[in-house]
């Protein structure tokens, strides 16, 4: 059991990594799906039995449907729609985004072992691969040019909070949780229409268009 | 009262967006703001208990953000009635149900006594505001839309993982295992520490972003650039003042938990950064709407300073926050008047703006006095309290630079604002049938005169609420 769990850990990380070296789009929403399903799954393989199970399910499934379903399709239509396929030329480099995320993955572990949880433990990986993961997030949006990509990026951030959010299963009301879902499909569903009208106004999804104002 | 002041803005705003004529859709925005108001001074006459086990209550900290809103909003309803019939050409459908939510988002964030609620309640602000931007619908409000969303969501996750650290800091034995204020308040030092110290660096970046805190503020000088006046309006007097009350909440939580000195020395930080930055970005700003972004964030930066000097300076913060409040009202109200005259807000084109706009104009400059903290204006007094809190305890360091940089801000903004009210309007782009009007006029006008009194003579009991609201928040 427990070495399922160190695995599924292990493959979020890895596909932060992925993430940040990957320059074709489809590839991406692909891994960040294929991320949501590890996180439902986490959901699952971190309940013990003292937890609601209704309330587990809630999450897995919920992870499920919106993390690994829903919003890939939505983004899958998005760039077909748009037809890119590539990210070009990101303001940091693919290698050089690597090895941030590595440091960061790094810092994660180093952070995580100066602050103790003061719950029982649940998973020793559980607090670095939230930390690295929202650091990813960070890591895209900050430094890809797409606003897929950077959509992308937001994603693996609330993936990362999420992560984190699966200490708190057994003491903080469903409410908190379903903000983090509810957070996830609003922002992408708004950030989508906005989408939907930077393509019509600049014919491209390039975010380095949307640079006329400035100082 | 309190579930009133939630639901009727928000049955109005599904009204508005099922009401069929544009033409008299914005008096939906008039009836709820007067409803809001209505329910607030019932709200004072008589206060009440917590409701929904504790989860929404109106304290003191909270019934100034709100009464503030509450005032502003109905000042910028008014203003709507002018502003949306001259823009008949744009279906005004989300725009007013947009405003609607967003004054029921913004009144749940002033209830909240629970820092999920509140955090559920700030991203719905940012989900309402993000269209709203992109009133215009063009490159440029898209742009600006774009990005405010991009870095607001960026502040909110950040926050949320803020939010987690706090809750799990409750979580040990014995621990509160709750995110009510009060629980975590009562728990006081039973919280973990570190994870409080972590948590308050997450809340402060990510609502700091809300707030536009340097360096987190650069959504703000595009959006209220680019989004109508009542907008911004709306964000610099509203929004960015509840995002300051988040922050205070969270403050609250640190200092039980004794991490004071560290939450005050992070504000301090943040809000010297600001105003130092508004100071520098203000001088030679070529765009007046962009110019009031820079104000605002000094404005944020006046209020983190006022909370992270503690004692006496933190009713100083919440006087100021009525006072921003008030005051920006009437600069964007008018800054939009202006715009819409001239057909530009490049301070090149416009000039002479008292002549051509005999009441917007002159209330412009009004609006700039006050703004910049010249007697009897009322943020004089607010701004005097919290320089004084900080000579008194001894921080000559902190109040020396927030002298320094609120008079660098005073000479820059004021050279913009006199080139742009100033001088002959001869020659200078023209947009017939834009003039001063009692809806667009009034407004800002009923504003200033608000802000001239309150300097003149402060309430007891508006006196009395920043003090509660202070010892409340800080413990002064």
């Amino acid at each position: 059991m427990t070495s399922w769990i160190d695995m599924t850990f292990i493959l979020v990380v890895v596909i932060d990594l992925f993430l940040l070296a990957s320059s074709r789009l489809g590839a991406a929403i692909r891994a960040v799906a294929l991320q949501g399903a590890l996180l439902s799954l986490l959901a699952l393989l971190l309940a013990s039995p003292a937890h609601d199970t209704g309330h587990v399910l809630l999450v897995s499934f919920g992870a499920l449907a919106i993390k690994a379903m829903f919003i890939p399709w939505l983004m899958f239509r998005a760039i077909r729609e748009t037809a890119i396929r590539r990210e070009v030329e990101p303001l940091i480099g693919y290698v050089p985004s690597m090895l941030l995320g590595g440091a960061g993955v790094a810092l994660a572990f180093a952070f995580s072992r100066g602050l103790p949880l003061p719950t029982p433990e649940m998973h020793a990986f559980l607090v670095p691969t939230a930390l690295a993961t929202v650091w990813t997030g960070l890591l895209l949006v900050v430094s890809r040019r797409k606003a897929v990509t950077q959509v992308l990026g937001f994603l693996v951030l609330e993936n990362g909070v999420f992560v984190f959010g699966l200490l708190l299963t057994d003491f903080m009301p469903v409410m908190v949780e379903a903000g983090v879902l509810l957070d996830l499909l609003a922002a992408v569903f708004v950030m989508g229409i906005v989408m939907f009208h930077i393509n019509r106004e600049f014919s491209s999804l390039d975010t380095d268009a949307l640079a006329s104002l400035k100082d | 009262m309190v579930t009133l002041i939630v639901l009727v803005p928000l049955a109005l705003a599904a009204a508005a967006l099922a009401w069929p004529d544009g033409r008299t859709r914005p008096l939906l925005l008039l009836a709820g703001a007067v409803a809001h108001s209505a329910g607030m001074v019932a709200l004072w006459v008589h206060p009440e208990p917590p409701l929904f086990d504790g989860y929404l209550f109106l304290d003191a900290a909270g019934k100034v953000v709100l009464t503030t809103t509450s005032v502003l909003f109905l000042a910028t309803a008014v203003y709507a009635q002018g502003y949306l019939r001259r823009r008949s050409d744009r279906d005004n459908r989300m725009f007013v149900g947009g405003l609607l939510v967003l004054l029921a988002a913004m009144t749940v964030v002033g209830l909240a006594q629970h820092l999920g609620v509140l955090w559920v309640a700030i991203e719905l602000t940012t989900l309402a505001t993000a269209p709203l931007i992109y009133f215009n619908r063009n490159a440029r409000s898209l742009e600006a839309a774009w990005k405010y969303l991009l870095v607001s969501s960026l502040g909110i996750a950040l926050a949320l993982l803020g939010t987690f650290f706090i809750a799990l800091s409750g979580a040990g034995p014995g621990g509160p295992k709750s995110l009510l204020l009060g629980d975590l308040i009562g728990a006081g030092p039973e919280l973990a520490r570190p994870w409080v110290r972590a948590a308050f660096v997450f809340l402060l970046v990510g609502y700091g972003t809300k707030m536009g805190l340097a360096p987190l503020h650069s959504w703000k000088p595009d959006a209220y650039g680019e989004a109508p006046g009542i907008l911004g309006a709306l964000l610099a007097g509203g929004v960015t003042n509840f995002a300051f009350l988040s922050v205070a909440r969270v403050f609250q939580v640190a200092r039980a938990a004794g991490e004071q000195a560290f939450a005050c020395d992070a504000l301090l930080a943040l809000g010297l950064l600001s105003m130092a930055l508004a100071a520098v970005f203000m001088a030679g700003q070529r765009d007046f709407k962009r110019m009031l972004a820079y104000s605002s964030v000094e404005h944020m930066g006046i209020l983190a300073v006022g909370l992270g000097l503690g004692g006496s300076a933190v009713a100083g913060a919440f006087y100021h926050v009525l006072n921003n409040g008030l005051s920006k009202g009437v600069l964007f109200l008018t800054a939009g008047n202006i715009h819409r005259a001239y057909g530009s807000k490049r301070v090149d084109d416009v000039r002479g703006a008292s002549r051509r706009l005999p009441l917007s104009g002159p209330l412009f400059l009004a609006g700039f006095l006050a703004v910049a903290g010249t007697p009897p204006f009322s943020p004089f007094w607010s701004e005097f309290v919290i320089v004084n809190g900080a000579l008194g305890s001894g921080r000559f360091v902190v109040g020396g630079l927030f002298l320094l940089f609120l008079a660098v801000i005073f000479v820059g903004m004021g050279a913009t604002v006199l080139k742009v009210v100033q001088g002959d309007d001869r020659g200078a782009p023209a947009r017939p049938g834009y003039g001063d009007s009692w809806l667009t006029a009034g407004p800002p006008l009923a504003l200033i005169l608000l802000v001239l009194a309150l300097g003149l003579w402060l309430p007891r009991a508006l006196e009395n609420l920043f003090q509660s609201a202070a010892h409340l928040v800080a413990g002064s």
